[in-house]
C-alpha cells in the first residue's frame, strides 16, 4: 500500500500490519485457504459416491427428483440466509409455506367455482400467496423488534399457530381445484426434460439474493446488524425496520415457495409445511458456513448446503438405503459444519 | 452529497490549520450554554459551560459519576439536556439523536469502538452512510465498491494509520489496529468535533503511545479532539487543555504546563477548589 508522506515518521503508523496477522499453522491456514469450499467438496464426494453405488444417480429421473425436492428448501433457505445473518432466526418459514399455499389455493378454487376465468383466478392466487407470506413475515418482524421477544420463541410460536391456521382454512382437507397454469408450472420442462420452470425461478430466486447481499447497501447493512447491532444502530442504521424488512422476505420466499409447492404438486394439502421444513431450511444455512450469530454467511454456501441435503435423499434412495439414515447423515453433517467453522473461527482464518 | 461533504471538511481543515495553533484563539467551534442533566433528583450536571476551540485537544477528567459521560452524551445527541444549549459554529442546535450530531460533523469514538468484525475494514468506515451508485442501479442501493475502497484508502493515509489492505476483515485485527480503524472513521467524517470515549482503556502501553500521537495528529490538522480518560498522564502529555468535573460541576480548566497530574488529581478528588485557565 502506497504510504506517501508517512516515510519521515513511520512510528506514528497505529498498528502493525504483517507480524500480527500471520500467525498461523500450517493446518489452520490450509483451512482458511479451502474456506466454505469443503463444503462444496463434500458434494461433489457425494456425488460421485453415490454416482458409483447407483449409476442411475446421473439420470434424468435422478436428477428430476433430486432438483425439484432441492428447489423447494433452496428458496426457503434464501430467505432463511438472510435472517440468520441478522443473528436472528425463523422457525415458521415452511409452516408460513403450508399457509400461503393453502389460502393462494383457496383463493384461485372459490373463484374458479364462481366463474372468475383462468387468468383472473391465477394473479389472484398468486398474488394471495405472497401476500399472506409478506404479512406473517411482518408479523413476525414487528412482534421481534417492537416487543423485543427472541426471534426463536416469536417464530415458534408463529409456526405452531400458523401450523393450526392451514388446517383451520380448509378443516384440514386437501384444495385440488387450481389453474391450469400452476398445472402447466409444475409439469413443463425444456431442455428435453432436464430443466423445469420451478428449479429455474429458484435459481433466479437465489442470484438475485446473493446480488442483493454482496451488492447492495440493503446487504451490507444485514451484514453489519448480525456483525454488531449496537455499532449498526450509531451508524444511523434503523435496526428495526431493516430487520422487519428481512422478515418480510423470509415471508416473502415462503410465499414464492408455496406457488411452486403447490405447482409441483398441482394441490394444496395442509400438511405442507412441516417442522422438517424448518430445520432442513436452517440446516442448509448452517452446513453452507453461516454463523448462527449472525454476520458471516452467502448465498452460494446456502446453495451448496440445500444441495447436499437434496443429493442425500436421492442417493440414499437410489443405493438402496433406508431412508431413516438421511437424517442421520445431515444430522452428521451440521455437527461437522458447525465444527470446522468454529476451528476456522478460532484459528482467526475466516 | 456524502463525497461532498468529506471534501468541504477537506477544505476546513486548510483554513483552520492556518489560524489555529493557538487553542483558545478565534471563534468556538461548539460551544455548551448552562447545560444541565437531572434525573429525578440526580442532578448528572450542573449549569456546565464548555467550549471547544480550533485545533485544539481537550481533556475531560473526573471520577465516576462526575458527569463526562453525560457531558459527551449531550454532545453526542445520545443524551437530552434537561436546560441548557449547545452551538456549533455560533448556531444553536437541537440533537434529537446521534444521527443529527453526526450530521453537524461530530464524530464519536466509543469505548466499544462500534465496529462491525465480520465487515471489512472499508464498509466499517462507510457503515451507514454507504456511496451507491449513480443512476437506476443507485436507487436500488447498489454499492459503489470501487469509490469506497479508493476513499477508505485516503481516508486512512491522512491519518497515517497503516494497514496493508482495507478489504480486510475487521474481525482479523489486532485490537491497535481496530482502535485505529474506529479512530480513522471518526477523522474522516468528524469535520468539526471527534469525540473519544476512553479511546485507551483496552489498549496495552505501546498502542496507547500511538493513540496519543493520532491525537495530535487529528488536531493539527484542525479539527479539534474531546478526550474522556481515566488515564491521567496520557491526558496530561496530549490535551492543550484539561476540564475537571466534580459532581457535575466544572471544578477547574487547566493548562497542563500549569498544574500537576497531582494537582488535577486533586480536584478530581474534591480536596482543591476551583481554578480558572487563566
Amino acid at each position: 500500500m502506497a504510504l506517501a508522506g508517512t516515510k519521515k515518521k513511520p512510528e506514528v503508523g497505529v498498528g502493525v500490519a504483517r507480524d500480527e496477522e500471520a500467525k498461523e499453522s500450517l493446518f489452520q491456514e490450509f483451512l482458511g485457504r479451502i474456506g466454505q469450499f469443503w463444503t462444496l467438496g463434500v458434494l461433489v464426494a457425494l456425488i460421485i459416491l453415490f454416482g458409483t453405488i447407483a449409476p442411475d444417480m446421473y439420470t434424468e429421473a435422478a436428477w428430476n427428483s433430486t432438483s425439484s425436492y432441492a428447489v423447494e428448501y433452496l428458496i426457503l433457505a434464501v430467505g432463511e440466509t438472510f435472517v440468520i445473518l441478522t443473528g436472528g432466526i425463523d422457525l415458521a418459514v415452511g409452516a408460513t409455506m403450508g399457509f400461503s399455499g393453502m389460502a393462494g389455493a383457496l383463493v384461485m378454487s372459490n373463484l374458479l367455482a364462481n366463474g372468475a376465468n383462468q387468468t383472473e383466478a391465477t394473479i389472484l392466487g398468486i398474488a394471495m400467496m405472497l401476500v399472506a407470506g409478506m404479512a406473517i413475515g411482518f408479523a413476525n418482524g414487528l412482534i421481534i423488534t417492537k416487543l423485543k421477544i427472541p426471534p426463536f420463541i416469536v417464530t415458534l410460536g408463529t409456526m405452531t399457530a400458523i401450523m393450526g391456521g392451514t388446517d383451520l382454512l380448509n378443516n384440514g382437507g386437501e384444495v385440488t381445484n387450481l389453474t391450469n397454469f400452476m398445472g402447466s408450472l409444475g409439469s413443463d420442462t425444456f431442455l428435453s426434460g432436464w430443466l423445469n420452470y420451478p428449479v429455474v425461478i429458484a435459481l433466479v430466486a437465489a442470484v438475485l439474493a446473493s446480488l442483493t447481499l454482496s451488492r447492495t447497501k440493503f446487504g451490507m447493512r444485514t451484514y453489519s446488524i448480525g456483525s454488531n447491532e449496537i455499532a449498526a444502530r450509531r451508524s444511523g442504521i434503523h435496526v428495526d425496520r431493516h430487520l422487519i424488512r428481512v422478515y418480510v422476505i423470509s415471508g416473502l420466499m415462503s410465499g414464492i415457495a408455496a406457488i411452486l409447492i403447490t405447482a409441483n404438486l398441482s394441490s394444496a394439502n395442509a400438511t405442507t409445511g412441516t417442522a422438517n421444513d424448518n430445520l432442513y431450511a436452517i440446516a442448509s444455512v448452517i452446513i453452507g458456513g453461516a454463523s448462527l450469530f449472525g454476520g458471516r454467511g452467502t448465498i452460494l454456501g446456502t446453495f451448496i448446503g440445500t444441495s447436499i441435503i437434496a443429493v442425500l435423499e436421492t442417493g440414499l434412495v437410489l443405493a438402496n438405503v433406508a431412508p431413516f439414515w438421511q437424517e442421520v447423515a445431515i444430522g452428521a453433517i451440521i455437527v461437522c459444519a458447525v465444527a470446522i467453522d468454529r476451528i476456522r473461527v478460532k484459528a482467526g482464518t475466516d | 452529497m456524502v463525497l461532498g461533504r468529506r471534501e468541504s471538511c477537506g477544505g476546513k481543515l486548510v483554513t483552520v490549520t492556518e489560524s489555529g495553533g493557538g487553542s483558545s484563539h478565534g471563534a468556538p467551534i461548539i460551544e455548551t450554554k448552562g447545560i444541565s442533566k437531572q434525573w429525578g433528583s440526580v442532578h448528572a450536571l450542573h449549569e456546565v459551560d464548555f467550549a471547544v476551540y480550533p485545533g485544539e485537544v481537550v481533556g475531560i477528567v473526573g471520577d465516576n459519576g462526575a458527569g463526562k459521560s453525560t457531558l459527551i452524551n449531550i454532545i453526542a445527541g445520545a443524551l437530552h439536556p434537561t436546560t441548557g444549549s449547545i452551538f456549533v459554529d455560533g448556531k444553536e442546535v437541537h440533537f434529537k439523536t446521534p444521527t443529527d450530531s453526526r450530521d453537524a460533523g461530530i464524530e464519536t469514538v466509543y469505548q466499544d469502538l462500534a465496529l462491525a468484525p465480520d465487515l471489512s475494514i472499508w464498509a466499517n468506515l462507510f457503515l451507514g452512510r454507504e456511496i451507491t451508485k449513480s443512476g437506476p442501479l443507485g436507487w436500488i442501493g447498489w454499492l459503489d465498491r470501487k469509490a469506497m475502497i479508493e476513499q477508505a484508502v485516503k481516508d486512512l493515509d491522512r491519518t497515517q494509520i497503516r494497514i496493508s489492505s482495507v478489504n480486510q476483515r475487521v474481525g482479523r485485527l489486532s485490537g491497535g489496529q481496530r482502535q485505529a480503524v474506529a479512530v480513522g472513521r471518526a477523522i474522516a467524517w468528524g469535520s468539526h468535533v471527534v469525540l473519544m470515549d476512553e479511546p485507551t482503556a483496552a489498549l496495552g502501553v505501546e498502542q496507547q503511545a500511538r493513540v496519543a500521537e493520532l491525537i495530535r495528529t487529528v488536531a493539527t490538522h484542525g479539527v479539534p479532539v474531546v478526550l474522556i480518560s481515566h488515564n491521567l498522564p496520557q491526558v496530561h502529555a496530549v490535551c492543550d487543555r484539561i476540564i475537571v468535573l466534580f459532581r457535575g460541576r466544572i471544578v477547574a480548566e487547566v493548562r497542563p504546563q500549569d498544574a500537576s497530574i497531582d494537582e488535577i488529581v486533586s480536584y478530581i478528588t474534591g480536596s482543591s477548589t476551583v481554578k480558572a485557565a487563566e
